[in-house]
């Protein structure tokens, strides 16, 4: 019983890293329908981006991450603003294949640039540390951390989205960007705003994701996959129903891995595609009048 | 205030203005009446920006803007009404009043002074803007639209899909957002509610300008002439 209980919380804390890979993408795709294919690149380009901050410069993680994420969202922002908007569109295709593309450029020019070698960022005694509840559970301070941290930034982007000035540029952008115009929002910034919000978020995914596991220059795709099935199975465009998403696509996981190691990912990918046909406006749609 | 000068506009190979030439002064209430398709709404969008223009051709205060976006033209004082309100779905009625003065003006208007104008509001505020009546959506777009605090306010059929008692009501309170200064044109099918409300009028047909003058002025047999284009010597 206790290790299902177990299984159960490491699934949940999982889900909190794969909330905060996922909820920049739901963000870019309720803002403006862009759905980012070299988003799991951009994860995998943040820890590299820490990389070097660790390894030259010994700072702790932890430490580099608020440049990190300041850095990602200036790159997010130039990126919408220089490249992206330019295919943004009733179309939804040139966006896909302009970050399609931008894919395959992050991931060759890092092998270039670090090689193929797997790197990972250390934290030193917190990488192992655990809290002892009872006798039979422990749960990791890492994972806790993380998960803590996810929550964190969902309820801080959900307040951003319904409480700011900024978020109603995002919501009324969202909605018609044409009328927004005549009420002196520039489309083009907001989507700006939008996307280093988005690149944010991947800065913290992306770092704790780093130190977690192992990462090469390819491990983006996997990351996007995961990002994408937390939004579906959340619902789009519901910041919370993509937390959600991605604790229960975290939970499936880690309860799929309690049979066989090799079975969690398989776990996490049917519940995706129970919930596709079942339910293919996801768990929590946002309903709109 | 604003002219236009021999003002044209596309959709893509379509021409659906030949060379108007319009006047609006300070404080004045103005109104375009014309059928369907007579370029109403073409010649509003041209004013505000969501369609460009060659820069000579539109001019605020002698400067000229025809090629400025929308989001710049908001700025200098000119504020949009649109045709079926287009109310934000996402934001609430006072969320939708409230981004009417993201343009950042200074003036007499503010969002107490719209819930003093539209009392009807003050009770929906939090609701969803889509929620509310056709006659009260309508008052969030005015007020949207006052809260930029423009020189010029610009309305696209106000009166489309309302009851004749709630146009009243609109109607109304023209006269109360006139008295700020502001100038206003007004684009309009019911002619006569168009012609009580303002000071003068153009007429548009088929793109271009085919009668215009004095609101109280206006005779009926000329401007059913000039509406529906049906003359004794028609081309």
């Amino acid at each position: 019983m206790m290790e299902w209980l177990d299984m159960v919380i490491q699934g949940i804390l999982l889900g909190g890293l794969y909330a905060l890979f996922a909820i920049g993408l739901s963000i870019t795709y309720g803002v403006m329908r862009l759905v980012n294919i070299a988003h799991g690149d951009f994860i995998v380009l943040a820890g590299y981006a820490t990389l070097p901050l660790v390894t030259y410069l010994h700072w702790h993680p932890f430490v580099a991450l608020p440049l990190v994420m300041l850095i990602m969202a200036i790159l997010g922002y130039m990126l919408q603003t220089t490249l992206l908007n330019k295919t943004i569109g009733p179309d939804i295709l040139p966006p896909l294949l302009v970050t399609f593309g931008l894919s395959i450029v992050i991931q060759n020019g890092l092998q270039q640039l670090f090689s193929a070698d797997a790197q990972a960022l250390q934290i030193g005694d917190l990488q192992i540390a655990s809290l002892q509840i009872g006798e039979e559970l422990a749960i990791g301070w890492f994972p806790l951390i993380v998960f803590m941290v996810a929550l964190a930034m969902t309820f801080g982007v959900n307040y951003l989205f319904n409480h700011t000035d900024t978020g109603m540029s995002l919501r009324a952008t969202s909605d018609d960007p044409v009328t927004a115009s005549l009420m002196g929002i520039r489309a083009q910034h907001v989507y700006g705003v939008a996307l280093a919000l988005s690149f944010a978020l991947v800065a913290v995914g992306g770092v704790f994701s780093a130190i977690r596991t192992t990462f090469t220059p390819s491990t983006g795709p996997i990351s996007l996959l995961y990002a994408f099935e937390s939004v579906v199975i959340g619902g789009l465009g519901s910041i919370w129903g993509t937390f959600a998403g991605a604790v229960i696509l975290g939970v499936a996981q880690a309860l799929g891995s309690k049979f066989d190691s090799g079975y969690g990912i398989l776990a996490g990918h049917l519940v995706f595609l129970l919930i596709l046909i079942f339910k293919p406006d996801g768990l929590f749609p946002r309903t709109r009048a | 205030m604003l002219k236009t000068h021999q003002l044209k506009a596309f959709y893509g190979d379509f021409q659906a203005l030949f060379g108007i030439d319009f006047e609006i002064g300070q404080s004045e209430t103005v109104a375009i009446i014309g059928s369907n398709g007579a370029g109403k709404s073409t010649f509003l969008k041209s004013i505000c920006g969501l369609i460009k223009s060659p820069n000579e051709s539109v001019s605020l205060v002698n400067s000229p803007i025809g090629e400025l976006p929308a989001e710049a033209r908001v700025r200098l004082g000119i504020s949009l009404v649109p045709e079926g309100r287009k109310l934000f779905r996402s934001l609430s009625v006072e969320e939708n009043l409230r981004i009417g003065g993201f343009a950042k003006r200074d003036g007499y208007w503010s969002l107490a002074r719209v819930y003093e104008l539209f009392p009807a509001l003050i009770e929906k505020k939090y609701a969803p803007a889509t929620s509310l009546s056709g006659g009260q959506q309508q008052m969030v777009a005015i007020g949207r639209a006052l809260l930029s605090n423009p020189k010029l306010l610009l309305c696209d059929e106000i009166s489309l899909g309302l009851s004749p008692l709630v146009v009243k009501d609109i109607y109304n309170a023209l006269p109360k957002i006139c008295a700020e200064g502001l100038s206003v044109v007004l684009v309009e099918q019911d002619i006569d509610a168009a012609l009580k409300a303002s000071n003068r009028y153009y007429c548009f047909m088929h793109g271009k300008v085919s009668l215009s003058g004095e609101s109280s002025l206006a005779k009926r047999r000329d401007i059913s002439a000039a509406y529906f284009g049906i003359t004794e010597d028609q081309s």
